[in-house]
């Protein structure tokens, strides 16, 4: 029998013990003492929301090939079981084996959203491990991070030993030869940074030193170790149809967030939306085989049994197989009892056809993501969506049977106006009554709109990223406004208007932007107590404004204010390919309200085509 | 449209997944093997499952029921193969038979099921745990407050504890029939008892009732954590006339059989 790493007793006391016993189907089962090196896999958020992301699956599968390798994972101990540990000193451990996560050779934290940044402290703690990587020693792991937030990783550069800048699949096999022939050696803990420094994409934070000016700016970024590398270039895995990808994913014993089988069919995108960090980060835009796509559907829904399959991608109107792989799942697996889970799709007579014969279109639902209320907003962002296509859109799905539209729009963009947050009430009044030129007979019941605004946060590497974020107050002064608007129009019994919270949208604006100055306050926080900052019952914003206060740090100095071209910007050392210059040139064209042609459209050279890869190389349309 | 009656097992680390994850993961592991089983009509098709009685999280057991309807059959064997090759070492299907086209199912047969409950190692039990039982189990009534979600009351526990025993072969013989194998975890300080008890829709006495109720009746606090139980068969009463049970001192002499013994294997 397996032994648990926690006792009969507190596994009945504490909420879904599920969550900590590991021994799901499909398992890595590996002996311990038959590997070289032990790697544990880390989603600092619960166990349902990080069981549901699909990179730290495509990792696991990735790692587990290797023979010599052993990885494993660990998600946060939720509130209750995080109490018991630190009261029986119980180390954190990995769910495979149940061993110390202490143990291990490396301990990897994937970086989603910056609102997990004290769940990585609690981590640590919990693990035994010191927090700051300058007080870890020969005994312990190497903390490696990585994800969308190691774009900016300066706010958590002290928590960890190394970054990877880029997509997993590409060199972290190299790392872990490096690592494994170090071993044999019996190197120091120093000497493996120092050659780790050498693998393209890895960043070791503690191997540069940052000098500000008396602004509070960065005066300069320099390397203090002659193995550090001036620019981290960002690793891309450039074909996507002959690579890493699972084909006997994990499924747990419990329900998750993401129950289902996730085929991700392409990554990147051609929008170049201007407030869309993905829509950089991930640059170029490369899809998978539709041979490799339905291959793998087969595999992962025949080794998994789930009953749903979805597609995930940015923007997944513009894969060009999408009507051909969708009509192949819907044929080959709706009779077997298998519900497709489609992304949002454009509007368009083929969204409107597969809709109709996947979901019950009594019950589902249409989206649109404006993004912006106003045609002159939606240009300064870049979002070509017209008001024209969006209400064609919504009649045509009408008058197939639909009667309910979401809405996505943001408030607080670069230039915004008190017009342009009255054109999202306006619009969404404008569909409505679309709806109503539908002679009664033929109309399915009322109209529901359902418009959601969240608040836009200036992210790193997107042509906003030297934008003024709104503060707090601003926010909430623009949602009022709004909500005022909507009360106004003529079809307000039809609209329902969804808000977010302020609050901790300007602790994201914060780490977004954040430099290393902003690792204490984060440390402090955690030290009175924050964890789960993601989840509103546990955010405790005037513990943080505090926090800022007694480490004398204006927070509105990384929100709050515009930032020259000459700037030396916390993440500038990493090059995503995407330049500065073509960054800046957006956000020049972003105040002209000039709309740039998607990559399918016309090259912007924007920088990414240094990876050879994906649209860069493609043949253009026109 | 067949139908047919798994019997399964749950030890190990699975006795921390509730009924609702069990129901699922068989969903899971049925779509995982070859099995044919029949769907719902419907906008969204379910398959056609039933399970005889939920497993409290923390129990263990080697007697869980599920009844199935198929499209097509194999034989009990390369069914039973097809999903334990799906499916954990913790929970693994032991038995496979095909029921005749009329059969109740195994949630509305059910009468009565064995326990074993065990004393697990660290943890205080009352002293003299086998005397004290005993005397405890031979009182003419065994008092207790039974509490629901929607009321308090006082039971006799008595005329539903139809069996027990310190040893197997002790109970074995009060029960007329040999248990078999089981994923029972055993402990080092050897302390337990089985118990057959009522079980089903018309009473359902739970075995921490009884150790409640053993606990109160030594003035010892009843801790959960310090015993083990493992739910060993369920049966159904073939005396018994529908929706009545027949619980000791009735006129009726029960006729238990496990719910194994139904139907054909395949």
């Amino acid at each position: 029998m397996r032994k648990l790493a926690l006792s009969d007793e507190i596994l009945l006391t504490i909420e879904k013990p599920a969550r900590y016993i590991g021994n799901e189907v499909n398992m890595v089962v590996k002996d311990k003492n038959e590997v070289d090196i032990r790697f544990c896999m880390c989603f600092p958020d619960v166990y349902e929301i990080g069981m549901s992301h699909l990179g730290i699956q495509i990792l696991y599968d990735m790692f587990n090939q290797r023979d010599d390798v052993y990885c494993e994972r660990v998600y946060s101990p939720w509130v209750d079981l995080d109490k018991i540990m630190r009261e029986q000193n119980i180390p954190l451990f990995a769910l495979e084996s149940q061993d110390p996560v202490k143990e291990f050779d490396f301990l990897g934290i994937t970086l989603q959203y910056e609102m997990c940044y004290t769940n990585i402290l609690q981590i640590l703690d919990l693990s035994q491990i010191p927090i700051y990587s300058s007080e870890r020693t020969e005994e312990d792991p190497f903390v490696i991070g990585g994800g969308p937030c190691a774009y900016n990783p300066e706010p958590i550069a002290d928590f960890f030993d190394m970054f990877y800048i880029g997509e997993g699949e590409t060199v972290y096999d190299e790392l872990m030869d490096l690592y494994k022939e170090h071993k044999k050696r019996g190197g120091t803990r120093k000497e493996f940074l120092e050659i780790a420094a050498g693998v393209e994409g890895i960043y070791v934070p503690q191997f540069y030193q940052v000098e500000y000016k008396k602004d509070g700016t960065i005066a300069a970024f320099r390397r203090i170790n002659e193995h550090a590398k001036e620019k981290i270039k960002k690793q891309v895995e450039t074909d996507l149809s002959h690579t890493y990808y699972p084909e006997k994913p994990l499924v747990p014993l419990i329900k998750v967030t993401q129950d289902r089988v996730v085929l991700e069919i392409q990554r990147g995108c051609i929008r170049g939306c201007r407030f869309c960090q993905a829509g950089m980060i991930y640059r170029p835009i490369r899809a998978r085989d539709l041979e490799f796509l339905k291959d793998r559907a087969y595999k992962m829904l025949k080794a998994t049994g789930h009953e749903e399959i979805s597609l995930s991608s940015l923007s997944s109107s513009d894969y060009i197989n999408l009507p051909e792989l969708v009509y192949f799942l819907i044929d080959e697996f709706r009779s077997k009892g298998v519900n497709i889970s489609l992304p949002s799709l454009r509007i368009d007579a083929f969204a409107l056809d597969v809709m109709s014969k996947v979901q019950d279109v009594k019950k589902s639902s249409l989206t649109f993501a404006p993004e912006a209320g106003s045609q002159r907003l939606r240009d300064v962002i870049n979002k070509g969506l017209t008001e024209e296509v969006i209400l064609k859109g919504a009649m045509d799905a009408f008058q197939s049977g639909w009667n309910r539209v979401k809405l996505y729009f943001m408030l607080g963009l670069p230039t915004e106006t008190l017009e342009d947050i009255e054109g999202i009430a306006t619009l969404s009044n404008e569909i409505a009554k679309e709806y109503y030129t539908i002679p009664k007979q033929e109309r399915n019941g009322r109209v529901q709109i359902v418009s959601s605004t969240s608040f836009f946060v200036p992210k790193p590497f997107t042509p906003f990223q030297w934008a003024r974020m709104a503060t707090a107050e601003e926010f909430l002064e623009k949602q009022r406004f709004l909500n005022g608007k909507m009360k106004e129009q003529l079809n307000y019994k039809s609209i329902k208007y969804n808000w977010h919270e302020a609050e901790v949208t300007v602790l994201e604006g914060i780490f977004a932007r954040g430099d290393r100055k902003i690792g204490k306050v984060i440390y402090d926080a955690y030290k009175k107590g924050c964890i789960y900052d993601a989840w509103s019952e546990f955010f405790h914003y005037d513990v943080w404004l505090q926090t800022f206060e007694e480490n004398q740090i204006d927070y509105m100095f990384y929100t709050s204010r515009e930032r020259e071209y000459d700037e030396i910007l916390p993440w500038d050392f990493i090059d995503i390919g995407v330049t500065k210059k073509f960054l800046w040139k957006e956000y020049e064209q972003a105040k002209n309200q000039t709309v740039t042609p998607n990559c399918r459209q016309a090259c912007q050279g924007c920088g990414a085509a240094s990876f050879k890869c994906g649209v860069c190389i493609e043949k253009r349309n026109s | 449209m067949i139908k047919a009656r798994m019997k399964f097992n749950k030890s190990g680390s699975m006795k921390f997944i509730g009924h609702l994850d069990v129901m699922r993961y068989f969903q899971k592991a049925i779509r995982r093997s070859d099995i044919d089983v029949a769907y719902s009509t419907g906008y969204s098709p379910h398959q056609l499952l039933s399970f005889a009685s939920p497993l409290g999280v923390g129990l263990t057991s080697d007697g869980e029921y599920l009844d199935i309807q198929l499209n097509s059959t194999k034989t009990s064997k390369e069914m039973i193969e097809s999903l334990n090759g799906v499916m954990t070492e913790e929970m693994q299907v032991t038995s496979f038979r095909i029921l005749p086209e009329d059969s109740k199912t195994s949630m509305s047969l059910l009468a009565a099921a064995d326990y074993l409950i065990s004393v697990k190692d660290g943890y205080q039990t009352i002293p003299n745990f086998k005397e004290k039982f005993e005397s405890f189990i031979n009182q003419k009534e065994i008092k207790i407050i039974k509490k629901t979600k929607k009321s308090e009351k006082e039971v006799d526990l008595k005329p539903f504890i139809y069996a027990y025993g310190f040893t197997k072969p002790e109970f074995e013989e009060k029960i007329g029939r040999n248990l078999g194998d089981t994923t029972a975890g055993e402990y080092k300080n050897g302390i337990k008892v089985y118990l057959q008890l009522t079980c089903g829709s018309v009473n359902n006495i739970k075995p921490e009732l009884v150790l409640e109720a053993f606990c109160q009746a030594n003035n010892w606090e009843y801790n959960p954590f310090a015993y083990q139980i493992h739910r060993i068969e369920l049966y159904t009463d073939t005396n018994a006339k529908k929706g009545e049970i027949n619980p000791n001192g009735s006129q009726t002499k029960r006729n238990l059989v496990p719910l194994d013994q139904f139907g054909e294997i395949a």
